[in-house]
């Protein structure tokens, strides 16, 4: 078994650095690496890159690092909620690429399976398209897109064991597990790390060569958006 | 009567078939899923990672770890399964879903759709919704007949950034719904107590009545 546990979240970020490209995890605030988001605030880190589905909200997740101004560029599907990105996107003060959900996640899934690019007919027709290559398929037009290129992928799964070896809970899951190998490095945080062996082996979701380090977070926050519920009468 | 969003809703819900996969968006799309047909078995599916969506939990029961596109807390049915955003979109850009129903901010009579952007004024991104809609072959669209403004959202052609082209197939209303023809829409039901000049009245782009043109039921 190769060990892939680090003790804490500093030793699990080690390399990173101002100007790099970070690819993280989570759809909404569900799901997001959180103790490796307050290791970045920590770390002052600045002019970051971050690939990811949204930008947390304004006091939680990417939310976060938007307050400090850590982020330079933000990649991702769908912005809204969060008053503070707005402001710096509208402003100039940092750039923005919105890019189709799907075509988010299989630009990671790209980079994880070793593809260059791939043709998606989303955006096709549209502002996406502009600069892209574009090319029919069947009677039907694609636009060419290409892998992620991230130094660090952030990821958060439910369990995890020494081997790196992960399995995620209800759609926490999301983009988790397409952006595990999709970077240089990859980092988990596990609500529980287990001892090699523990898991059944059929019940993985990511095979743990996929995972460079892993770490297990304590006094997960979880905040929930939009608390639905319906009453019992 | 025009109808309120459940109305449209309701309509909607009536374009589920026994054996459907669906995807609801944000909005009046999410409302279909309190109307489905008693006699018909259908699983919705959420883009962010589940299908076999249920109704919002209970009170005191809700997981943060268990939502749905709309970040909202939701429960799952019976055979429910969760998987990854690729598979999802996997599920979607495969034409595995077999219905998707989306808001819009505008419609053209050529089936093209905005509904992401407002140049200067509000961007919040298309999530999902160009991926949904450039590989749907069934895609209804549940808006409001016209903006806050009064102003028509059926259109001869979109003033906003395109999510996708060409592929609204119907539109369903306050007032009607619609079919998109070869040469503009095509006016196939009024809602009740709504006339069909009214109808022509507040819609922007070409629209022809259907020979059979009727009042919706329900």
């Amino acid at each position: 078994m190769i060990n892939k546990t680090v003790s804490t979240v500093s030793e699990a970020l080690t390399g990173i650095e101002d100007g790099m490209t970070l690819m993280l995890g989570g759809f909404g605030l569900c799901g997001i690496p959180e103790k490796a988001i307050t290791e970045l605030v920590r770390l002052q880190l600045t002019q970051l890159t971050c690939i990811s589905n949204n930008a947390g909200v304004d006091a939680f997740g990417l939310g976060l690092l938007l307050q400090q101004k850590q982020i330079k560029k933000m990649i991702a599907s769908y912005v809204g909620e969060n008053a503070e990105f707005e402001r710096q996107m509208l402003s100039g003060e940092m750039e923005v690429e919105l890019i189709p959900q799907g075509t988010l996640a299989e630009r990671a899934r790209a980079a994880q399976a070793g593809f260059p690019a791939f043709y998606t007919p989303a955006g096709y027709g549209t502002e996406v398209a502009e600069g892209k290559e574009v090319r029919e398929f069947n009677g039907k037009m694609h636009v060419l897109e290409q892998a992620f290129d991230a130094d660090f992928a952030l990821i958060k799964a439910w369990k995890g064991d020494e081997a790196g070896n992960l399995i995620f809970k209800g759609t926490a899951r999301n983009f988790n597990p397409n952006m595990c190998g999709a970077a240089k490095i990859t980092v988990v945080e596990v609500e529980e790390l287990v001892s090699a062996g523990s898991l059944d082996p059929n019940q993985i979701h990511v095979p743990g060569i996929f995972v460079q380090r892993i770490f297990q977070g304590t006094d997960y926050e979880k905040r929930i958006e939009q608390r639905t519920v319906r009453s019992k009468s | 009567m025009a109808l309120d969003k459940n109305g449209i809703a309701q309509r909607i819900a009536q374009e589920l078939k026994d054996g459907y996969y669906v995807n609801l968006g944000i909005g009046i799309p999410t409302l279909v899923a309190n109307y489905i047909p008693n006699h018909i078995a259908v699983e919705f599916q959420s883009e962010n990672g589940v299908l076999g969506m249920g109704p919002f939990p209970f009170e005191g029961e809700e997981d943060a770890d268990i939502i749905n596109a709309g970040k909202q807390t939701i429960t799952t049915l019976e055979g429910a399964s969760f998987f990854d955003s690729a598979t999802s979109f996997a599920m979607i850009r495969g034409k595995h879903v077999d219905l998707t129903i989306l808001g819009a901010m505008e419609v053209s009579q050529t089936g093209d759709i905005a509904n992401w952007k407002i140049p200067g004024k509000m961007v919040k991104g298309m999530g999902g919704a160009m991926d949904l809609v450039a590989s749907a072959e069934n895609i209804v669209v549940a808006m409001m007949h016209t903006n806050r403004a009064g102003v028509s959202k059926l259109l001869k052609k979109c003033s906003l950034p395109l999510t996708g082209v060409g592929c609204v197939k119907k539109i369903v209303t306050e007032l009607a719904v619609m079919d998109v023809g070869p040469t503009g829409f095509i006016l196939r039901e009024i809602a009740p107590g709504v006339s069909i000049y009214e109808v022509i009245k507040v819609t922007a782009g070409d629209i022809h009545v259907a020979e059979d043109v009727c009042v919706m039921s329900f």
